[in-house]
C-alpha cells in the first residue's frame, strides 16, 4: 500500500515536471492570442529550434545549463520576431484563418530544415543534476526540483513583466482593445513583435528543458509537444496564464497516471481528448472567461 | 464568352472543353508505358479525390478541417482489415470504407461543428491525432507500428489488376465518377446552402437553412470520399501503416487544395496534380520537399489566395494592414 502510495507520488512529480514545460508552451499561445487574437502553429518549431539551440550548447560546446538556457531563449526570441514578420503582420486582419494556414507553412519548412541540418535522429544531451535526494524514504531528483523551479521562475518574472513595466501595460492595454490603445499612443506593431518574442522565448526555454530532461532533442519533437501546448492553454480559453498553468499541470499529471495505470502507448492521447472534450463542453474553457470573438 | 476558371464544371455546354482532356488522359498511358511514371500518375489520381473531397468543406461550406488524412487513413485501414481478414473484395471494401468514414465523420461533426472556425479547426486536429495514435496502439486489430501487409489486389468480376498502367484506369474513373458526384452536388440546392453557409452564416440561418444539418451532410460527404481515397490506396499499395496518415499528410492535401484553388471544381484538381508532379521534377530538391511545399503555400497565401483556380474571396485578405487603423475588421459573429 505505501509503495503504492510512492509510485503515485512519484508519478505525480513526473507529472508536474513535464506539465511545467506544458504550461510554459502553453503561456507562449495565451500571450500570442490574448494580444493578437490569433493562433499560431509554429510554435512547437520554436520550441524544437530551442531545444537544437541548448542541445549545440550543452553538448557540442559544453557550456553550463543557464547558459545553455538563455541561449534556447534568445534563439527562440529571433525565431519569434521573424515568425511575427512573416505569418502575421501581413494578414493580422484578415481574421484566423490565413495566418494560422501561414504557420503551419511554417512549421512544415522549419521542420524540414531542421532534418536537414540537424539530421532526423536523435541527438543525445548529457544529463546534470543527476542526484536524487531523499524526503520521508521518497526519492526526488534534483532536475525535476530545478525544471519546476525555473519554470516557476520564469512565470514569475512574465507577471512582474505584464503587471508592472510600461511595456507590459501596453500590451495589456492592446489585449483589451487594439484600436483604443492605438489611439492612446501606444504602438501596437511593436508590442505585437514583442509580445510573439516573448512568447517564442518561452517555448525556447521548455526546449532546452525538455532536452535536458529527456536527454535528448529531435526534429519533429515539436509536433505532439506545440499541441500538447495548445490542449493545455484551451483549459483557460486562450486568455488565461493560469488557466494555462492549471492545464498544463493537469495534462503532465493525467499523463504519467495513464502510463502507470493504462499503457504508455496512450501517453499522448490525453492532451488530444482533453483538448476535444474541453473545445466541445466548454470552448471558452474552464478558468476562461466569455471570448469576445472566435 | 469569357469564362473564370472557377466557374468551370463539366456540362454539356463545355463538352469542347472538358471532352479532349479526357481523352488525352484515356491515351496517355499508351504513350508512356513507364511504371514509375504510371505509379506517379495513380498517386495523382488518389490526391485529386482527397483535395476534392477535403474542398467540399473547406472550399464550398468554409469549414476548416485539419483532420482529413485521419479519414483517408480510417479508409484504407477498413478496406486493409476487410479484404485480409474477411476475404472482401475490393467492389465491397470501396463502398464500406467509405461509410465507415463517413460514420467517423458524423461522429466527429455531431459535436464539434457547433463551433466555429478557429476552434473546430483545432478539433480536427486533435482528432487527427487521436486517430493516428490509437492506429499505432490497437495492437490487436491494426497491428500498430507493424502495419497490415498482404492486402489482395483489386479485382474486379475476376478480373485482376496487375500493373499500374490498369490501376491508372481505375482511379481515372473514380476521379470521373467522384469529381462528377461532388460537381452535382455543389450544383444542387444543397451545395448553394453550403455556400449560403460560407458567404454569411446568419444571413443563411435567417433565410430557414438548418446550418447545422447542412454543415454536418458536407462534413460527411467529404470523409465519405476521403474514406474511397484510402480503400483505392489500400488495395494499391497492398500495405498500409500509421505512417501514410500523418498530420503532415492533411497538410499536404491542404497545400494542395489552398494552392489549387477552393471552392471551384478545377482548382483541388489542378493542385493536386501540379503538386504530385513538382516533387518528381525537381528531383534533387527532394530532400527539401518541405521547404517546397511549405513556401508554395505561404506564397499562395499571401499572393494569390485564390490559388490557381479557386474562388476569391474564401481566405480572406480584406484589411491587409498597412495602417493599423483598418484593425476593426477582426470581429466575426458568434452563432
Amino acid at each position: 500500500m505505501r509503495s503504492r502510495l510512492l509510485l503515485i507520488l512519484g508519478q505525480l512529480i513526473n507529472g508536474l515536471t513535464q506539465g511545467s514545460i506544458y504550461a510554459l508552451i502553453a503561456i507562449g499561445f495565451v500571450i500570442i492570442f490574448g494580444t493578437m487574437n490569433l493562433v499560431t502553429f509554429a510554435h512547437g518549431e520554436v520550441y524544437m529550434i530551442g531545444a537544437f539551440m541548448g542541445y549545440f550548447a550543452l553538448s557540442v560546446w559544453h557550456l553550463p545549463w543557464y547558459v545553455a538556457l538563455a541561449m534556447g531563449m534568445g534563439v527562440a526570441w529571433i525565431l519569434g520576431f521573424f515568425i511575427e514578420k512573416i505569418a502575421f503582420r501581413p494578414l493580422r486582419a484578415a481574421g484566423h484563418m490565413p495566418p494560422l494556414l501561414i504557420t503551419i507553412g511554417l512549421s512544415i519548412i522549419l521542420k524540414d530544415l531542421a532534418v536537414v541540418f540537424f539530421g532526423a535522429e536523435n541527438r543525445p544531451v548529457p544529463s546534470i543534476y543527476g542526484e536524487t535526494i531523499k524526503i520521508a524514504g521518497f526519492q526526488l531528483s534534483l532536475l525535476q526540483l530545478l525544471i519546476i523551479g525555473i519554470a516557476g521562475v520564469l512565470i514569475i518574472v512574465l507577471r512582474i513583466l505584464i503587471q508592472g513595466t510600461k511595456i507590459g501595460r501596453a500590451m495589456r492595454a492592446t489585449a483589451q482593445d487594439h484600436e483604443a490603445a492605438y489611439a492612446m499612443g501606444v504602438n501596437i506593431n511593436r508590442v505585437f513583435s514583442i509580445s510573439f518574442c516573448l512568447a517564442s522565448c518561452l517555448g525556447g526555454a521548455a526546449g532546452v528543458m525538455v532536452g535536458i530532461y529527456y536527454n535528448a532533442v529531435y526534429p519533429v519533437m515539436g509536433d505532439t509537444a506545440g499541441l500538447k501546448g495548445f490542449a493545455a492553454c484551451i483549459f483557460g480559453g486562450l486568455t488565461s496564464i493560469p488557466g494555462a498553468i492549471l492545464g498544463g499541470m493537469i495534462i503532465g499529471i493525467v499523463e504519467n497516471l495513464t502510463v502507470q495505470f493504462i499503457a504508455s502507448g496512450y501517453r499522448d492521447i490525453v492532451a488530444f481528448i482533453v483538448l476535444v472534450i474541453v473545445l466541445v463542453i466548454r470552448p471558452q474553457g474552464i478558468l476562461g472567461k466569455t471570448i469576445r470573438a472566435v | 464568352m469569357t469564362m473564370a476558371l472557377y466557374d468551370f464544371i463539366p456540362r454539356r455546354g463545355n463538352m469542347k472543353i472538358w471532352l479532349p482532356v479526357l481523352g488525352a488522359l484515356v491515351v496517355f498511358p499508351f504513350f508512356v508505358r513507364n511504371e514509375y511514371i504510371l505509379n506517379t500518375a495513380v498517386f495523382a489520381g488518389i490526391y485529386v479525390i482527397l483535395a476534392s473531397s477535403l474542398n467540399i468543406t473547406n472550399g464550398y461550406t468554409g469549414l476548416f478541417s485539419f483532420g482529413h488524412a485521419a479519414f483517408y487513413g480510417i479508409g484504407a485501414y477498413t478496406a486493409a482489415i476487410l479484404a485480409t481478414r474477411f476475404g472482401f473484395p475490393f467492389l465491397l471494401t470501396l463502398p464500406l470504407a467509405g461509410i465507415v468514414a463517413g460514420i467517423c465523420g458524423a461522429a466527429i461533426a455531431l459535436p464539434t461543428l457547433r463551433l466555429r472556425g478557429i476552434f473546430l479547426a483545432l478539433v480536427t486536429i486533435g482528432f487527427q491525432q487521436i486517430t493516428f495514435l490509437v492506429i499505432m496502439n490497437w495492437i490487436g486489430l491494426t497491428r500498430g507500428p507493424m502495419g497490415i501487409p498482404g492486402i489482395p489486389p483489386v479485382s474486379i468480376f475476376g478480373f485482376a489488376l496487375k500493373s499500374n498502367f490498369e490501376y491508372y484506369y481505375l482511379i481515372l474513373f473514380l476521379d470521373v465518377v467522384v469529381i462528377f458526384l461532388i460537381a452535382r452536388i455543389v450544383d444542387s440546392r444543397v451545395g448553394r446552402t453550403f455556400v449560403a453557409i460560407r458567404e454569411d452564416e446568419l444571413a443563411a440561418q435567417s433565410i430557414s437553412i438548418n446550418t447545422f444539418r447542412t454543415k454536418v451532410l458536407s462534413f460527411v460527404l467529404a470523409t465519405f470520399f476521403a474514406g474511397l481515397a484510402g480503400a483505392f490506396f489500400a488495395h494499391h499499395a497492398r500495405f498500409v501503416s500509421a505512417d501514410s496518415f500523418r498530420l503532415e499528410e492533411t497538410f499536404l492535401i491542404l497545400t494542395m487544395l489552398i494552392v489549387g484553388g477552393m471552392g471551384s471544381i478545377l482548382g483541388p484538381v489542378i493542385g493536386a496534380v501540379f503538386l504530385v508532379i513538382l516533387p518528381e521534377v525537381f528531383r534533387f530538391l527532394a530532400e527539401y520537399r518541405g521547404v517546397v511545399y511549405g513556401l508554395i503555400m505561404i506564397a499562395a497565401i499571401l499572393f494569390r489566395p485564390e490559388g490557381i483556380a479557386g474562388v476569391p474571396g474564401i481566405i480572406p485578405t480584406r484589411g491587409i494592414l498597412s495602417r493599423p487603423e483598418k484593425l476593426a475588421t477582426m470581429e466575426e459573429p458568434v452563432p
